[in-house]
C-alpha cells in the first residue's frame, strides 16, 4: 500500500523520535503508578522494596470497599439503562427513512460528547437539588440517572455502527417469510446486534466507573464512588494505597477494552 | 392470478423525478414461469419489489386472485422471494433457515420437520441440515435460499437474479433445476434476469422491460422470432437492422422494398401503411450467403469469424450497411467465399420482422 507510492511514513525523519516521545508520555506515568503500588514504603516516589501491603490495606479499608461496591452498582445500572436507550435510539436512527432534522437528532443523542462535562454537572446539581427538596429522596438514583445520561452516546455509537453494517436484505427476507416487525427484530436483528450491544454496554460501564466530575457534583453526602474517594484521599496524604486501587481499576478497564475488542470483531 | 395494472413508481420530485416504473400492466397466470427481462436499471427488480411489498407504487393496483396485494404488508403477502445475494440468516443453520417461514406462520413442529426434510430433498441438500450457512458453497446457498422460499408453499415465488452469482456451469444446471422445481411444485415463478439466454431457456412467457416500461410480452419463441421493436430485437440475440419501405401491408403480412430495390415478404405485428419507411429485423441465422447473382442484396465479404459451432459472415452491403450471416459449420459444407469477394445475401419470405418505430 504505502510502498506502492514510494511513501512510507516510517522512513520520514523524526518518525521514531516522535513515536517514542508519544509512547513514553502515555505509558511511563501509568507504569510508575503500577510499580509504586507494590512499594514497601509509604512513599509514591521513593522505592523501598516489593510488598503487597497496600493492596491488603486497600482491601481491608471499609471506605474503599464501600466506594467500590457503590461504583459497581452505579456502573451496572448506568450501563443497563444507557444501553437500552441506545439500542432504541440506534434503531430509530438507522431503520427509518431519512427524515427532516435527522442530523439534529443525531447531535442531540451525542450531546454529552460535546457539552463540557462541568456544564452538565452544574446543570444536574441544580436540577437534582430542586427534586431533592420536593421529594426528599436522596438515594443513588440521581447518580444512576446522571451516569446513564452521559453514557448513552458511548453505548449508542458501537450499536449504531453494527446496525449500519448489517445487511438490510436479511430483515427484508425475514419480513418476506411472514415475520412481523417485532419478530424480525427479535429473530434476525437482535441476534446479529448482540456484539454491538455488548460492546456498547461494556464501554458505558467503563465510562461510568471512571467518572469524577459529574459524580462529584451530583453525589449526596456519603455517596463516594471509587474515583471521588480517591480524589478525596489525594487531598490529604498520598500513600501507595491510591496506586493500588488505581492499578486494580486499570486492570479492570484493560480487561474490558480487550473484551470489547474481541466482541466487536465477531464476524458480522 | 397476479394482475398488475397501470403501476408507476416515481422517485424524487421536480427535475430530479425519475420514473422507475412507468404505467406497467401485466398479468401472470397460475403455474406460469414468467420472466422479467431487461438491462440493469430497466425497472424489473422494482416491479418484483412492488409485488413482494418492499416498494410502494406511486400509482396503480396489484391484485392476486382478486385480493388487493398493496393493502398488505410484506409479511402478510402469500409470496416468497429468492434474493439476489440469497440473504440467508448467518446466525441460523441450514435447517433453521428453511424452517423460518413455517415457524413464523405458526405451523406445528412435526409439520415443520417434515416440510424441511421434503424441501431438503427437493433441492438435493439432504444431510446438510445442521451446517452453518457459511460452511456451504455458493451453489448450495442458492439451493437453501430456494428451499427456504419454497417451504411455506407460496402461491408465487419471486426470484431476483438468483443465478447471477454462480459460475457458468452451475448456472446452466440450475436453470434446468429451476424449471424442474417450478413444474414439480406447480408454483407460479416470477423470475427477474438480465440474461436473455436464461430467459429464453426457462420461461413460459417473457416480458421485456426497458426504461421503466414493458416493451413486449410473449413466449420466448415469439419474442425472439418476432420482436416488436428495435430495443427488443437488439437486446435479445443478434439482429440485422435494414431500412425498408413498406409496399403493401395487410394483417400480419407486408411486402417490403429493400435498399437493393428487391422486394420480400415480411411479418408485421403493428400498424403500418404502404409507403412508410421503417426498419426490418433479420436474425443472422435466418439469412444465407449465396453467389452474387442469387442475392436479395449484394455486397463484399469483409470478414469471416469462426465460432466453433458456426461461422459469422460479415457482409458490407452496397448501401453501406453491415449485415451478419450466421452459418452452421457442417462438415460437408464447401467454402462459400473468401474475404474480399463479392457475395449475395438472401433470406426466405416471412422471416424478416417489421419493427414498430
Amino acid at each position: 500500500m504505502a510502498s506502492d507510492t514510494g511513501f512510507d511514513v516510517k522512513r520520514q525523519y523524526g518518525f521514531s523520535t516522535i513515536a517514542v516521545i508519544c509512547f513514553v508520555s502515555l505509558y511511563l506515568p501509568v507504569i510508575l503508578l503500577v510499580v509504586y503500588s507494590f512499594n514497601a514504603g509509604s512513599s509514591v516516589a521513593i522505592w523501598e522494596g516489593f510488598s503487597l501491603q497496600w493492596y491488603r490495606s486497600a482491601w481491608a479499608n471499609d471506605q474503599v470497599q464501600d466506594a467500590t461496591i457503590r461504583s459497581l452498582v452505579i456502573a451496572f445500572w448506568a450501563a443497563l439503562i444507557s444501553t437500552s436507550v441506545a439500542v432504541l435510539a440506534a434503531l430509530a436512527t438507522t431503520r427509518v427513512r431519512r427524515f427532516r432534522g435527522y442530523s439534529a437528532v443525531f447531535a442531540a443523542i451525542n450531546q454529552p460528547l460535546m457539552v463540557p462535562e462541568i456544564v452538565t454537572a452544574v446543570a444536574l446539581l441544580i436540577f437534582f437539588a430542586g427534586i431533592k427538596v420536593q421529594t426528599g429522596y436522596t438515594g443513588l438514583g440521581y447518580l444512576i440517572l446522571a451516569h446513564s445520561a452521559f453514557c448513552i452516546p458511548f453505548a449508542y455509537l458501537p450499536i449504531r455502527a453494527r446496525l449500519q453494517g448489517m445487511d438490510l436484505t436479511l430483515e427484508q427476507a425475514a419480513a418476506d417469510l411472514y415475520a412481523s416487525s417485532f419478530q424480525v427484530f427479535r429473530r434476525i436483528t437482535l441476534p446479529q446486534l448482540w456484539p454491538g450491544i455488548l460492546a456498547g454496554a461494556m464501554l458505558a460501564f467503563v465510562i461510568s466507573l471512571d467518572d469524577v466530575v459529574i459524580t462529584e457534583f451530583v453525589k449526596s453526602a456519603g455517596q463516594d464512588t471509587l474515583p471521588t474517594y480517591m480524589l478525596g484521599q489525594l487531598r490529604r496524604v498520598v500513600t501507595p494505597e491510591v496506586n493500588a486501587i488505581s492499578t486494580v481499576l486499570l486492570a479492570l478497564s484493560v480487561t474490558m477494552v480487550i473484551a470489547f475488542f474481541f466482541v466487536t470483531r465477531i464476524r458480522k | 392470478m397476479i394482475e398488475i395494472s397501470e403501476v408507476s413508481k416515481a422517485y424524487g420530485a421536480g427535475k430530479a423525478r425519475f420514473m422507475a416504473l412507468n404505467n406497467v400492466s401485466v398479468s401472470v397466470a397460475q403455474n406460469e414461469f414468467f420472466t422479467l427481462l431487461g438491462p440493469s436499471g430497466c425497472g424489473k427488480t422494482t416491479l418484483l419489489r412492488v409485488i413482494a411489498g418492499f416498494v410502494d407504487p406511486t400509482e396503480g393496483t396489484v391484485t392476486m386472485d382478486g385480493d388487493n396485494l398493496l393493502a398488505l404488508p410484506p409479511h402478510r403477502r402469500p409470496v416468497n422471494t429468492v434474493f439476489q445475494n440469497y440473504a440467508l440468516f448467518p446466525h441460523l443453520t441450514v435447517r433453521q433457515n428453511i424452517a423460518f417461514g413455517l415457524e413464523m406462520l405458526g405451523k406445528p413442529k412435526t409439520e415443520i420437520t417434515d416440510t424441511v426434510e421434503e424441501m431438503m430433498a427437493l433441492v438435493q441438500m439432504e444431510g446438510m441440515a445442521d451446517r452453518q450457512t457459511s460452511q456451504i458453497s455458493g451453489g448450495q446457498q442458492q439451493r437453501v435460499a430456494l428451499a427456504r422460499a419454497l417451504a411455506p408453499k407460496p402461491k408465487v415465488l419471486l426470484l431476483d437474479e438468483p443465478l447471477s452469482a454462480l459460475d457458468f456451469k452451475l448456472r446452466k444446471s440450475m436453470q434446468i433445476e429451476l424449471k424442474r422445481l417450478q413444474t414439480e411444485t406447480g408454483i407460479t415463478f416470477i423470475f427477474v434476469t438480465h440474461d436473455q439466454e436464461e430467459a429464453l431457456t426457462m420461461s413460459d412467457r417473457i416480458a421485456v422491460m426497458h426504461a421503466g416500461s414493458i416493451r413486449q410480452i410473449g413466449p420466448p419463441r415469439e419474442i425472439y422470432d418476432h420482436p416488436a421493436e428495435r430495443f427488443v430485437a437488439d437486446f435479445i440475440g443478434d439482429t440485422n437492422f435494414l431500412p425498408v419501405k413498406i409496399v403493401t401491408a395487410q394483417g400480419s403480412e407486408a411486402q417490403v422494398e429493400l435498399g437493393s430495390g428487391n422486394r420480400v415478404a415480411a411479418r408485421l405485428n403493428n400498424a403500418h401503411n404502404g409507403g412508410d419507411v421503417t426498419t426490418l429485423a433479420v436474425r443472422p441465422e435466418h439469412a444465407r450467403v449465396v453467389p452474387e447473382a442469387d442475392g436479395l442484396m449484394t455486397g463484399r465479404l469483409s470478414n469471416l469469424v469462426y465460432f466453433g459451432t458456426d461461422t459469422h459472415y460479415h457482409v458490407d452491403l452496397d448501401d453501406g450497411i453491415r449485415f451478419v450471416v450466421r452459418v452452421q459449420n457442417n462438415t460437408d459444407m464447401a467454402r462459400v467465399a473468401a474475404q474480399g469477394d463479392r457475395i449475395g445475401v438472401t433470406f426466405p419470405a416471412g422471416v424478416g420482422q417489421v419493427l414498430r418505430d
